[in-house]
C-alpha cells in the first residue's frame, strides 16, 4: 500500500504501517444486515489506505443508531448529543489542524434537531467528512417519521402515512452558502462508498456524503428492491468525480456524466427521481475555510502572550498616565 | 446659597478654594445617545487615575432607540468617587447633571435623588418652541423643587452652540469639563482620556471635543460659586481601573485559556467584543456561532481537543447550554462557563441587574449533573475568578460556572494590578504517548478525580459518551457500574469542596443579625453593616464566592447569630402578602439553598426591581428586623 503523507502533517513519510484491527473495537450492536456495518468497515478501510495515525483521528457524532459509530473504532471519539455532532466536531478541529475529523449523523440527527448546526457546518467549510447515514426513519427510537421519510411512510408518529414532502438532504446541502463538497453513495455498493469516502477524505474542506442507508428493522421496504438490483442506481461519472473501474461501472442502470464543478447541474441531478444518483454531484476546492482562521495564530509561546498581556493591562493601568 | 447661576456672578471662580469631601455621587441623565455615558465614564476613569476610590453604574433604557424626552428612555450613569475604596453605587445622588427634565422623573422613582440632591438642567427647554415643551419644562421644575431638590439651569447648549452647529453629540464633554472644575480634577489627564476614548476619531474631531471640555471648564469656573476636593488615597499599588467585562475577558486571556466560543446576548456580549478586539494578539480566538447550543458544543470540543476554552452568555443562553453541561459532566470535559445574569425569566429584563440564576446554575440541568459554580462579587474578582475557573475546571475535570451579573458587567472599578504568572498561561496539551494500559476515567478512590487522554496521545483513544459509562470509558450496561460512576463524579465535587475555608466574616463573629450574601451585592452589604454597626448595631455580613460546593463551616457561624438573613436581587415570597403563607413562601435562591443545606430558618431580603442594591435599602431593612422604629434613613 502507498503510504501517503498527510496535507498538514510536515512529517515526510510514516514510519508505522497500521492496519485494519488499528481501527476497530468492540462489535457493533447494529441489527443483522443494518447498512451501519459495511459503512463502518468502510471507513477503517480509509483510514488504513490514509495511514490516518488513530490518535490523531476523531470521530464525533450524534445521538440514534448512527451515532453509536464512533464506540467501534479505534481512533478517539466522541459520542455527544443528538443533533450536535457539527459543533463539537468543529470545536475539535477549529485548533487542532493535525487531526482527521470525521462526523456521523442520522437524518433526524443532521436534518431536524441539528439542522441549523448542519447550514453552518456546511458554511465553515472546516476540513472534515461528514457521513449522513440516511435511512429514512428514526431508528434508535423505534419507528417515528424523519425530515427524510417518504411521504406516506407509516411510522408510529404517523401510523395513516406521513404528510409532508421529505427533505432532500443533497438539494439542501447544495443550496448552503460556501458548499465544497457533495456526494452521495449507498451503504451496499462497497466499491462506490469507498471511493466516494477515500474522495471525502482527500477533499480540503467539509466534505458531505449522504449515504442512502438500509435499515431492515424498521423500513425493509425502503430501499429494497433497488439494494437488490443496482440497475436503479444512477452513476455520475467523471474524470473529476468518483471513478469506477469499467467492470464496476456496467452494475449501473444508467450513467450520466457529470462534471462536479458545474453545480447548476448538481442540483438537476440531485432532483432525479426515477432512481437514486450516486457520485459526487459537487466540489469545490477553492472556498474559504474557517479552520484556517481557527489555527492561524496558533502556537504563540507563553512568553509573548504574557508580554501582550501587560501591555493590555497598561491600557488600563492608572499610572501610566501619557501625562 | 443663589444658585442662579446663569449669568456671571463670580468672575474670579479660581480662587475659590475647594471645600474637602470624603465622597461625591454624580449622575448624568439624557436621552440616549447624548454620550452621557461616556461622559461619566471618562470622569471616573479620570478620578481613578488621580488615585479616587471610583465606582461607577450604567444607568440603561431597556430600548436601543427610545423616544426622545420620554420617562422610561433615561440613559445616564452614575459615578461615585471617594477618597477610599468605593465598593457601589451608593444612595441618594449629590449631584445630577440633566439634559432634559422628562428623564429624571425615571430617576426620581428609583429613589436616586433626596432633599440634598443639586440638578443643573440643561435650559434650552424653556425657550423651546413648543408650548407643551416649555410648560412640561417648567412643571417638571416646580416638581423637582417640591421634593427638595436643588434646580440650577444652566445654559449647556447655548454655550456648546459657540463650538459647534450641533451640540447634541458634543455636550457631554462640556460637561466633563464643567465636572473636572467642580470636583478639580486634572485638566491634563482629561484631555488625555478624550485622546484615549476618541483614538479611532480624526484629529479634528479630538481637538473640537478638547475645547468643548476646556469651555465646559471656563464656564464653570466663571459661574460656579462652590468647588470641591476629593482626595486621593495613598496607594502605592499599581492599579488598573475597568468595568466587570472588561474583567472578565481580560481574565479569559490570562488564565491560558485560548478560544471563547459564544452567541450574542446582553449583558454578557460585551465580554466577547473586548476579547474580539485583543484576544488575537494573546494567541487566541474567539467564535461567533450560530447559537448558544452550538457555542457550548464548540467549546466542549476545543477542550476535548486539549484546547482550553470559555462560552459567556446570559440567562437565556444558560438555558439552551444544559444539555451541553449535562453532557460536559458526565463525559468530565474541564470547560468554563461565564453567565453574566440578567432580569429573568425568559427575555425579561434584558439590561438590567438580577441574580436569579443560582439555582438554575446549580441544578439547571436534568439528572445529577454536580459541577463548581463560582460567583464574582468584584470587578477585580471577575478577572482572577477566570483564572482560578480554568485551573478548577482542569483539576477536577469538570465545567465550571462562574456568575457574574448586569451591575457588575458594566460597573468601573480600580483595583490592583494582577501579577500575571507565566503558569497561567500554560496549555493542557500533553501529546506524550498515553500510560500503558491505564483506562481514560481511572477515578481515584479517595477524591474522584482522574487524568484524561487528549487527542493526539497514543495509546489513550477512548470515545466520550454522555451514556452511562465506568471507568473504561464504555458503555455501561450494569447498574453496578451507574451508581459507582454517579458516585465518584460527586465525590470529586466533595474534594474541591475539602479545600475550601469557611468564610470571612466582616464585623463581629456573633451578634443579632447576620447578612448573607453573593455576586456584586457585597459593596452596599458591607457599607450598610458598616453604617449599622457605626450606629451601634450587632450586625455583621459573610460574603459567598463559592456557591457549589458551598464552603464549609456556615452552621457554626450562623448559631452565634440570633437571625440570619440572605441579602439577594432575585425574587422572594414577602410574608403577609395575599395567599403567602409560611408554608408556601418562596425563598431567595441563596435562603433557598443554605435553608436545605444547613437545616436552620435562614430569611431573605430580595427584590426584583432591576436596580443595584443600595446601602440605605439593606439599612432600613437591617433596622425593620431589629424592630428600631423611626428609623431616620428614609428622607
Ligand atoms: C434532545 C434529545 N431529543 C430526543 C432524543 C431521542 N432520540 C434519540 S435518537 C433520535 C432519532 C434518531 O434518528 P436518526 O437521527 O434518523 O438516527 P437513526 O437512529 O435512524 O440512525 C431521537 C429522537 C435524544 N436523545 N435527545
Ligand atoms: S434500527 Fe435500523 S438503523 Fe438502527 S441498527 Fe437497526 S437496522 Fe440499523
Amino acid at each position: 500500500m502507498l503510504v501517503q503523507t498527510h496535507e498538514l502533517c510536515s512529517v515526510p513519510s510514516f514510519d508505522h504501517d497500521y492496519g485494519m484491527e488499528d481501527y476497530g473495537k468492540g462489535v457493533a450492536r447494529w441489527c443483522p444486515g443494518c447498512g451501519g456495518h459495511s459503512i463502518l468497515t468502510t471507513v477503517q478501510r480509509v483510514c488504513k489506505d490514509m495511514q490516518y495515525e488513530p490518535e490523531k483521528t476523531v470521530v464525533v457524532s450524534g445521538i440514534g443508531c448512527s451515532g453509536r459509530f464512533p464506540h467501534y473504532m479505534g481512533t478517539y471519539g466522541f459520542h455527544g448529543l443528538h443533533g450536535r455532532a457539527f459543533p463539537v466536531a468543529s470545536g475539535v478541529k477549529f485548533r487542532r489542524p493535525d487531526l482527521n475529523v470525521f462526523v456521523v449523523t442520522g437524518d433526524g440527527d443532521c436534518c431536524s434537531i441539528g439542522a441549523a448546526h448542519w447550514v453552518h457546518a456546511i458554511r465553515y467549510n472546516m476540513k472534515m467528512v461528514a457521513l449522513l447515514f440516511d435511512n429514512g426513519i428514526y431508528g434508535l427510537t423505534k419507528k417515528q417519521t424523519s425530515p427524510t421519510s417518504p411521504l406516506g411512510t407509516h411510522s408510529n408518529t404517523h401510523p395513516r402515512g406521513s404528510v409532508l414532502p421529505p427533505i432532500n438532504p443533497i438539494q439542501t446541502t447544495l443550496g448552503l452558502a460556501n458548499v465544497s463538497f457533495v456526494a452521495q453513495t449507498v451503504d451496499w455498493n462497497a466499491t462506490h462508498l469507498y471511493a466516494t469516502i477515500r474522495k471525502a477524505a482527500e477533499h480540503p474542506g467539509l466534505a458531505f456524503v449522504r449515504i442512502v442507508q438500509r435499515c431492515p428493522a424498521f423500513m425493509r421496504d425502503l430501499y429494497g428492491d433497488i439494494a437488490v438490483n443496482p440497475k436503479n442506481l444512477i452513476l455520475l461519472s467523471h474524470e473529476n468525480g468518483i471513478n469506477l473501474k469499467p467492470k464496476a461501472r456496467e452494475a449501473f442502470g444508467r450513467v450520466i456524466e457529470h462534471d462536479p464543478s458545474n453545480i447548476h447541474k448538481a442540483r438537476e441531478h440531485a432532483e432525479i427521481h426515477d432512481g437514486i444518483p450516486i457520485g459526487l454531484l459537487y466540489q469545490n476546492t477553492a472556498n474559504a475555510r474557517y479552520d484556517e482562521y481557527g489555527a492561524h495564530n496558533l502556537g504563540m509561546g507563553i512568553e509573548e502572550k504574557k508580554q501582550n498581556l501587560e501591555s493590555l493591562l497598561d491600557q488600563y493601568s492608572t499610572s501610566n498616565s501619557v501625562e | 446659597m443663589d444658585y442662579n447661576v446663569s449669568g456671571d456672578i463670580l468672575n474670579e471662580g479660581d480662587r475659590i478654594k475647594p471645600r474637602k469631601i470624603k465622597q461625591a455621587i454624580v449622575e448624568i441623565v439624557s436621552d440616549s445617545g447624548e454620550g452621557a455615558q461616556k461622559c461619566g465614564q471618562s470622569f471616573g476613569a479620570i478620578s481613578a487615575k488621580m488615585g479616587n476610590g471610583v465606582w461607577t453604574v450604567e444607568i440603561i433604557p431597556a430600548e436601543i432607540q427610545p423616544p426622545a424626552r420620554s420617562r422610561e428612555g433615561a440613559s445616564g450613569i452614575r459615578v461615585r468617587i471617594g477618597s477610599d475604596k468605593v465598593t457601589n453605587m451608593g444612595n441618594h445622588a449629590d449631584l445630577v447633571i440633566a439634559l432634559n427634565e422628562q428623564v429624571v422623573y425615571g430617576r426620581i422613582r428609583q429613589d436616586a435623588y433626596n432633599g440634598n440632591t443639586l440638578m443643573f438642567i440643561e435650559n434650552k427647554w424653556a425657550k423651546s418652541e413648543q408650548e407643551t415643551i416649555r410648560q412640561q419644562y417648567s412643571e417638571a421644575l416646580l416638581k423637582f423643587k417640591e421634593l427638595g431638590i436643588k434646580v440650577v439651569e444652566i445654559p449647556m447648549e447655548e454655550e456648546c452652540l459657540k463650538l459647534m452647529p450641533d451640540p447634541r453629540k458634543g455636550k457631554n464633554m462640556w460637561i466633563l469639563g464643567l465636572l473636572c472644575y467642580m470636583y478639580d480634577r486634572d485638566i491634563p489627564k482629561a484631555e488625555n482620556q478624550i485622546r484615549r476614548i476618541f483614538k479611532k476619531k480624526t484629529d479634528a474631531v479630538i481637538d473640537l471635543n478638547i475645547k468643548l471640555l476646556h469651555a465646559g471648564y471656563d464656564w464653570a469656573r466663571g459661574n460656579l460659586p462652590f468647588r470641591y476636593e476629593v482626595t486621593p488615597m495613598d496607594v502605592d499599588d499599581d492599579m488598573v481601573v475597568m468595568n466587570g467585562n472588561e474583567a472578565l475577558s481580560m481574565g479569559v486571556m490570562a488564565s491560558g485559556i485560548e478560544l471563547c466560543s459564544m452567541y450574542p446576548i446582553t449583558p454578557a456580549t460585551s465580554v466577547s467584543h473586548h476579547l474580539a478586539e485583543n484576544f488575537e494578539r494573546v494567541g487566541g480566538i474567539v467564535h461567533q456561532a450560530e447559537d448558544e447550543i452550538s457555542a457550548i458544543g464548540f467549546a466542549i470540543g476545543a477542550s476535548f481537543a486539549g484546547k482550553p476554552a470559555v462560552t459567556v452568555t446570559s440567562g437565556p443562553g444558560l438555558a439552551l447550554k444544559t444539555e451541553f453541561i449535562g453532557l460536559a459532566v458526565m463525559a468530565e470535559i474541564p470547560f468554563v462557563i461565564i453567565d453574566v445574569q440578567r432580569g429573568g425569566p425568559s427575555t425579561g429584563l434584558p439590561t438590567k441587574v438580577e441574580q436569579s440564576d443560582l439555582l438554575a446554575a446549580i441544578y439547571g440541568e436534568a439528572g445529577d449533573a454536580p459541577k463548581i459554580v463560582l460567583a464574582a462579587a468584584t470587578i477585580e474578582e471577575c478577572f482572577h475568578f477566570v483564572v482560578l475557573a480554568r485551573k478548577l475546571a482542569e483539576s477536577f475535570r469538570t465545567p465550571v460556572i462562574l456568575l457574574s451579573d448586569a451591575n457588575l458587567a458594566t460597573g468601573v472599578q480600580p483595583f490592583p494590578r494582577p501579577k500575571i504568572d507565566p503558569l497561567w498561561l500554560t496549555n493542557p496539551i500533553d501529546q506524550s504517548p498515553w500510560k500503558d494500559g491505564a483506562w481514560p476515567f481511572e477515578w481515584d478512590e479517595n477524591t474522584g478525580t482522574s487524568k484524561r487522554p487528549i487527542p493526539g496521545q497514543k495509546g489513550g483513544m477512548y470515545t466520550v459518551t454522555g451514556l452511562a459509562h465506568g471507568q473504561t470509558g464504555k458503555v455501561a450496561y450494569d447498574p453496578e457500574i451507574n451508581q459507582a460512576s454517579v458516585e465518584s463524579r460527586s465525590r470529586k465535587i466533595a474534594s474541591f469542596q475539602k479545600s475550601l475555608k469557611p468564610p470571612s466574616i466582616n464585623g463581629d463573629p456573633e451578634g443579632d443579625v447576620l447578612l448573607v450574601g453573593w455576586g456584586s451585592t457585597l459593596g452596599a452589604i458591607e457599607e450598610a453593616v458598616a453604617d449599622a454597626r457605626a450606629e451601634g448595631l450587632k450586625v455583621s455580613s459573610l460574603h459567598l464566592r463559592f456557591l457549589f460546593p458551598i464552603v464549609p463551616g456556615l452552621v457554626d457561624i450562623f448559631k452565634r447569630f440570633k437571625k440570619v438573613i440572605t441579602v439577594e436581587i432575585n425574587y422572594s415570597d414577602t410574608l403577609g402578602n395575599p395567599m403567602v403563607t409560611q408554608e408556601n413562601r418562596r425563598y431567595a435562591q441563596l435562603a433557598w439553598l443554605l435553608r436545605a443545606k444547613t437545616l436552620m430558618d435562614i430569611d431573605c431580603f430580595s427584590n426584583v426591581y432591576g436596580q443595584p442594591l443600595n446601602p440605605e435599602k439593606v439599612l432600613k431593612m437591617i433596622k425593620r428586623e431589629l424592630k428600631i422604629e423611626n428609623s431616620e434613613v428614609n428622607v
